[in-house]
């Protein structure tokens, strides 16, 4: 039997074309347009899905997102709003929480031991009778029925896009109080983005009635969505703002896109949300919101029921009669709880034939599968049971709160907890309409356009007058029904909680409103709290005999409502870095490795055995010369009249009197006196410095002189030109000769470009900045130039060195050249509590500055003693049985007193070597240390002095 | 069906637990007041009860109970920190939440399913493998582990085979688990009310009288009381608190956030956590995946989360689980975290003779809730500051004895 309603309602479907999907199994036909939900009801099915813990049957109750009661699988998607989600071709739709089919469902047999799983039950028992019994026992019993959809682990890939929009004004809302919000801050000049969830414009005005005649209303529509287009507003539709954060910073989720807004001023016109009424039964497939039975008929067409009751807890209750009435729905009677008419809308029905009962309230619903019968109890206590397939309730909003909660504004309310609206909402954030607690339409339309012209004027658009407040209305709230002893009077739907869950909380102790929450699980669901934070905070209220206002009534944090992560992932597949030299290793068959965002590479094997390739690379450096990629390291540029004193102050040696054309190290510590980086200085010129960092500490680094220069109110200028510069360092005995074949306009003879000289020039056509220095205690100079020259510079160097044997090396190489010489990298060799002196670089720190950061706490520590120092250590034959290694302990006495932070095989020297943190004691060469291998034996080592190799450091001033 | 639940069903109407009693009038006086009524705060008042015969005590709590970062904590228990004082602090930790159900009678969901944390770069592996060395060496279980064991532990993770952020293997700790944050304060707030300890909610201390080296009165919104013992406990408000007291604390605050997703069915058995990504995941007993990663980069004293931290832990939680991008997030929240320059706690005596701290548990205090609340109580009841406690003293700063915890707190807390 259909429940399509004839032409004039329904009009977001399309009814010239059908679509077909299936639900459980079954075939289903729908219009384009139609929601899962709308198509399911059309069809006469009306359970969606089964509640989370009772497994009670479940349908619409919003008609708009805003419950659990509609979730279902789609495919591999878990967790489907079916009342908002647009029906497709072919989609294969599955209810939750079902045992058996959705009719027969064999969890059902749950809802009759609900007595035996009181609120907070599994705090009470599930912990016996062993120690771990409950997560060996228990737990997985409550954890096969925990969850709702289930996750695909290999959902279809899926393509989410990322924009960043600024506007002088972002309208949340697109109803009648929107859309004149928008309308009248875009003609007071503002550019406005105005975003709507629902796929159309207009809000409340698309389907709720605002009295009898429905041809005002339809001209307001038409008005405000003629003037809109006009108005040169930036439209979203189908777009929900998802939250609110700092600096109105939005995020506006539209299908797979998301939308970062930064609205100078911001509009809240995110209307009102209807709630339910709390009887027995409440939950039952056709009981449903007024605004969801006017929604099914005006946006899809379909007839909520055939038989009818009506709640009338406010207006809109006689409103829905009207429409009921008019889509042909027999109303067996309107209650009203009230004696009196406040509406005047009685006559009007009574015109109609529409029965009315004043002063009644729902006592219970009735019916198994679906809603059969109400039974409504009058002031006296005298009862009527009413026939019906749809309970339709008008029992009262609470305003839209949430994106403006999230602003820091709060909810409140009157002494009688009948009106709710939104206080303390924070400067260039507005309300208007529904939210605003307005529903009369010309108010709300008023309100809306005040809220628009204030925005302007928070602009400097409109003139800054005195712009009149817009009249609190607020909302009216039903009576509450009577208490019935048997219960199923459900106050939140997702948790499947109901009134003496809530009460059984207050009494267990947990009296205020977040730990009944936390405690019964009220408001944890998918719908947050929606329809449930109210009636909640009302029960404590009444219980603790405390007003709302002492109680609080609820909080609300982002988002407001489901967002995929898929959305808010950066899931750009190749986020890490290639240096320009990068075509090049790949060709010359590099084993490349990622080294915190950068690509790198480790070893260039060849025909070798990895092993084999490094050694041979690690000889080529100490007999000949090799040339490393190192692009990767930080960049620094320092420029202005206070660079010397500038670095002076980050940096321990002093800069300030460097020579031009020297090249000094840098050691940058905390203000604990701990090592953060290193790196060296080039002075370019009197006012410009050139400063390399290592490649994980440079945005640290960056960020923390930024901090410094201000604090300063130092003259310089600071540029972070990692990745503008290419860098390679060439190394070896033959280095020089290598360099001296190319043409440039460099003098690398020995006298004129000693150790730690550097020098600008030309290169085989490209601009250079060359350093003599280096990481192997070879003969080195370290190539600085833009980018786009260096891999041109590379292959020039490597062709002119190659009857040299001059090749690449990798890190694994460079590991160990370095290790040799005993040069300690940041990081791995240094902890966040390293000292220089610990390190044995005291050297390093300048004795005549009077200040650099950390020098206080440098002082500090060496007066009270190093803790550990840093020493070089070799094993005393070439095999190493214990497996030590990177991270084996130093033991004294059997304690850990220290670790290996570096080891590897010299080839150089024929032997293990290693640099490890020991007790102070430990650490002057000829003494012995303890190491504990992975194998788990213990070997001696002697301290050996560094460096392991080269030991006067002569080779690198060749 | 358990029986206790059977007894509950065929009983006539509710007969109330009563865990939390209302908050009673202040009095003038008690042995010893604790500032801070979250888990260490309360725990500390039950070892006092129970353990060391001290009952008339008082909790101030200045909004609802344990709602400060005991209620926002992601739950993360386990012991394999690096330093040796650490991992044998914690390592007692560990053990009390074993027994805290039965201990307390209450069910705290204590759930060792193990935790296991992933490696993407050489510096992490030599990290594991020092504190995979250093926790055998204290008795703890922490094993490094291979990508083939990462697999075999957790099959749906992304290993990223040949990409940026491959999987070269992780920190195995099976004593790593979860429990229940809420039912842990609970339980202590519960048995201790049992005693006669009383909990003030929405009692907020707003000031101190202190002379001759003490404090002499403790000011609160509700009016003024005496104690002998005073014990500082307030989490993210620790540095202010102490502050009042004219005591400087090495503490900085950042916001730490994390959040949440839907209910699925369960698919993740054991906790997952990767330090270079900077992202936990770990899948609750309702079946919601919870999501935590690092603080915020800047300080601030704001419990207000944001969106691009809620970017940064979806892009790692997908990097992890990619399969995840349609699983719908529900919740996010922050908490503002007492910070040290060590990632480490400070516990013990303060420059006050009668003033104790429990401070500076930034983003790792909650698997400390028993044992700090154990120990802490022994040090006031006898005065003396026990050995395991020793090494967190706030002198350590002084002394440049620092316990250096920063990279073992960094994705896991
Ligand atoms: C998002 C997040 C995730 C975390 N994840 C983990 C984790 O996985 N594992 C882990 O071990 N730790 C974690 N932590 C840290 C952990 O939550 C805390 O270290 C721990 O809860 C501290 O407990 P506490 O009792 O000391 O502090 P709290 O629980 O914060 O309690 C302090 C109490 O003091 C009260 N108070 C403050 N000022 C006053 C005053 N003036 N008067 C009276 N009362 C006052 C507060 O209201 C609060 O209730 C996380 C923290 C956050 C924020």
């Amino acid at each position: 039997m259909s429940n399509r309603l004839g032409h004039g309602w329904g009009s977001r479907i399309d009814r010239n074309a059908a679509i077909g999907f299936t639900f459980e199994g079954r075939p289903v036909s729908a219009h384009p347009g139609d929601t899962i939900a709308s198509a399911l009801a059309a069809k006469g099915e009306w359970i969606l899905s089964r509640s989370f813990k009772y497994h009670r049957p479940r349908g619409i109750l919003t008609m708009a997102g805003q419950d659990a009661n509609t979730l279902v699988q789609i495919g591999d998607e878990a967790n489907v709003r079916a009342d908002l989600r647009q029906v497709a071709e072919g989609m294969a739709v599955t209810p939750l929480n079902v045992s058996g089919s959705l009719r027969r469902d064999r969890g059902r047999i749950i809802d009759h031991l609900g007595r035996f799983l009181p609120v907070g039950f599994y705090y009470r028992t599930f912990f016996g009778p062993r120690r771990n019994s409950w997560l060996k026992l228990w737990e997985p019993i409550i954890r096969a029925s925990a969850g709702l959809g289930t996750v695909s682990l290999d959902p279809a890939p899926r393509r989410y896009l990322k924009e960043t929009r600024h506007c002088d004004v972002l309208v949340v809302g697109a109803g009648p109080a929107g859309l004149a919000a928008a309308i009248a801050a875009a003609e007071a000049g503002a550019d406005v983005i105005l975003a709507e969830k629902e796929p159309e414009l207009g809000g409340a005005l698309t389907y709720a009635r605002f009295g009898v005649e429905t041809a005002d209303a339809a001209r307001h529509l038409d008005a405000l969505r003629r003037q809109a287009a006009a108005a040169g507003i930036a439209v979203l539709s189908g777009a929900t703002c998802n939250g609110h954060f700092a600096d109105n910073w939005l995020p506006v989720l539209q299908g797979d896109r998301l939308i970062r807004i930064r609205a100078a001023e911001l509009v809240l016109a995110t209307g009102a949300h209807e709630q339910p009424l709390i009887f027995r039964n409440n939950d039952l497939p056709g009981v449903m919101l007024s605004s969801a039975a006017q929604r099914l008929m005006r946006h899809y067409g379909v007839r909520p029921g055939r038989r009818a009751v009506v709640y009338a807890g406010d207006r809109d209750g006689y409103l829905a009669a009207l429409d009921l009435d008019d889509a042909g729905v027999r109303i067996a009677a309107v209650i009203d709880p009230e004696a009196e008419d406040r509406d005047g809308l009685a006559p009007e029905l009574a015109r109609r034939g529409v029965p009315v009962m004043r002063g009644c309230t729902i006592r219970q619903a009735r019916g198994g599968l679906h809603l059969k019968a109400v039974e409504v109890q009058d002031r006296q206590g005298g009862r009527t049971r009413l026939d019906c397939d749809l309970l339709v309730m008008a029992g009262g909003y609470t305003p839209g709160y949430q994106l403006a909660l999230h602003a820091g504004a709060r909810l409140s309310s009157d002494d009688g907890g009948t009106r709710f609206s939104i206080t303390g909402v924070p400067d260039h954030v507005h309300l208007a309409g529904a939210a605003a607690g307005l529903s009369d339409l010309a108010a709300v339309i008023e309100s809306g356009r005040i809220a628009g012209l204030r925005a302007a004027a928070g602009l400097g658009l409109a003139p800054a007058q005195e712009l009149p407040a817009p009249v609190q209305a607020g909302w009216r709230r039903a009576a509450p029904s009577p208490a019935h002893p048997k219960g199923r009077d459900f106050v939140d739907f997702d948790e499947d909680l109901q009134v003496k869950d809530i009460e059984n909380a207050i009494a267990d102790g947990y009296r205020e409103l977040e730990l009944v929450k936390r405690y019964s699980t009220v408001g944890m669901g998918p719908s947050q709290g929606r329809h449930s934070a109210l009636a909640t905070a009302r029960i404590v209220a009444r219980k603790t005999a405390r007003s709302l206002a002492e109680v609080g009534i609820t909080t609300a944090r982002p988002p407001f409502g489901p967002e995929r992560l898929g959305l808010l992932a950066d899931t750009t597949p190749e986020r890490h870095r290639r240096t320009p030299l990068h075509a090049a290793h790949l060709a010359a068959g590099a084993r490349m490795t990622p080294v915190g965002a950068w690509w790198r590479p480790l070893v260039y094997p060849g025909a070798d055995a990895p092993e084999d390739a490094i050694r041979r690379e690690i000889r080529m450096v100490r007999e000949a010369a090799g040339m490393l990629d190192v692009s990767t390291l930080g960049k620094l540029e320092i420029r202005g009249p206070d660079a010397g004193a500038f670095l002076d102050r980050i940096y321990t040696m002093a800069h300030a009197g460097q020579p031009v054309g020297r090249v000094r190290y840098c050691l940058a510590l905390n203000e604990m006196g701990s090592i953060l980086d290193d790196g060296v200085a080039f002075r370019l010129s009197d006012e410009h410095f050139y400063v390399t960092a290592t490649t994980g500490a440079v945005d640290r680094l960056f960020a923390e002189m930024m901090l410094q220069k201000t604090i300063m109110g130092a003259r310089v200028d600071i540029q972070n030109v990692t990745a503008a510069f290419g860098a390679m360092n060439l190394t070896g005995p033959r280095a020089r000769e290598v360099l001296e074949r190319l043409p440039g306009s460099i003098d690398f003879g020995r006298a004129g470009f000693a150790f730690l000289d550097g020098r600008e020039g030309e290169l085989a056509g490209c601009p250079v900045r060359v350093m003599r220095i280096g990481f192997t205690g070879e003969l080195s100079y370290e190539i600085h130039l833009p980018q786009s020259h260096a891999a041109g510079l590379w292959a020039a160097l490597l062709e002119a060195g190659a009857d040299l044997g001059l090749r690449p090396y990798g890190l694994e190489a460079s590991r160990i050249l370095r290790l040799e010489k005993g040069h300690i990298i940041i990081g791995q060799d240094t902890d966040a509590l390293s000292t220089p002196d610990e390190l044995g670089m005291g050297w390093a720190l300048s004795r005549k500055k009077p200040f650099y950061i950390g020098k206080p706490a440098v002082e500090r520590r060496r007066a009270l003693g190093d803790k550990r120092r840093l020493c070089g250590f070799a094993l005393p034959d070439e095999g190493n049985a214990a497996g030590v290694g990177e991270s084996a302990l130093v033991l004294q006495d059997g304690k850990p007193v220290g670790h290996v932070t570096s080891f590897g095989y010299s080839p150089t020297l024929g032997q293990w070597i290693g640099l490890a943190h020991v007790a102070p004691d430990q650490a002057e060469p000829g003494s012995r240390i303890t190491l504990r291998g992975f194998a788990g034996a213990e070997v001696e080592a002697p301290v050996v002095a560094l460096p392991f190799h080269d030991k006067d450091n002569a080779r690198q001033e060749m | 069906m358990p029986i206790e639940l059977l007894k509950y069903g065929l009983r006539r109407g509710h007969r109330p637990y009563r865990d939390i009693p209302s908050t009673p009038e202040l009095r003038r006086s008690y042995d010893v007041v604790i500032i801070g009524g979250g888990g260490h705060g309360l725990a500390a008042a039950y070892y006092l009860s129970h353990y060391h015969g001290i009952s008339n005590i008082a909790v101030l709590e200045k909004g609802y109970l344990a709602g400060g970062n005991t209620a926002r904590n992601t739950t993360t228990v386990r012991s394999n920190y690096l330093t040796l004082p650490s991992i044998e602090f914690y390592r007692e930790g560990v053990s009390l939440f074993e027994t805290m159900s039965q201990e307390l009678g209450f069910n705290v969901m204590f759930s060792q399913r193990g935790q296991l944390t992933l490696a993407h770069s050489d510096a992490a592996m030599r990290s594991f493998r020092l504190r995979a060395e250093m926790g055998k060496h204290a008795g703890i279980r922490a094993e490094v582990v291979d990508a083939q064991t990462v697999q075999e532990l957790c099959p749906h993770v992304n290993m990223d085979f040949g990409g940026q952020h491959e999987v070269l293997g992780g920190l195995w700790h099976a004593d790593g688990g979860t429990a229940r944050h809420d039912a842990v304060a609970w339980g202590y707030a519960k048995r201790a009310a049992e005693r006669g300890v009383e909990i003030h909610q929405r009692t907020e201390v707003t000031g101190f009288g202190i002379a001759g080296g003490r404090v002499t009165e403790i000011r609160t919104n509700r009016g003024t009381v005496l104690a002998g013992q005073v014990l500082q406990a307030a989490g993210g408000m620790n540095g202010r608190i102490a502050e009042m007291a004219g005591i400087r604390l090495p503490i900085r605050c950042f916001p730490l956030q994390a959040m949440v997703t839907q209910p699925l069915k369960p698919f993740l058995d054991i906790l997952l956590s990767s330090s270079n990504l900077h992202t936990y995941l770990v899948q609750s007993s309702r079946g919601e995946i919870v999501i935590g990663g690092g603080t915020d980069p800047y300080q601030l004293a704001s419990t207000r989360s944001s969106l691009p931290q809620k970017e940064a832990l979806a892009t790692g939680a997908l990097q992890l689980m990619p399969f995840l991008h349609n699983v719908k997030l529900l919740r996010q929240w922050a908490g503002i975290t007492d910070i040290t320059p060590d990632f480490s706690p400070i516990m013990g005596a303060s420059p006050l003779q009668n003033y104790w701290l429990d401070a500076g548990w930034g983003t790792w205090g909650f698997k400390a809730t028993a044992v700090a609340g154990k120990r802490m109580a022994e040090t006031i009841a006898t005065g003396r500051v026990p050995d395991i406690l020793m090494p967190f003293a706030l002198e350590r700063f002084a002394r440049f004895e620092l316990l250096n915890e920063m990279g073992a707190t960094a994705a896991g807390h």
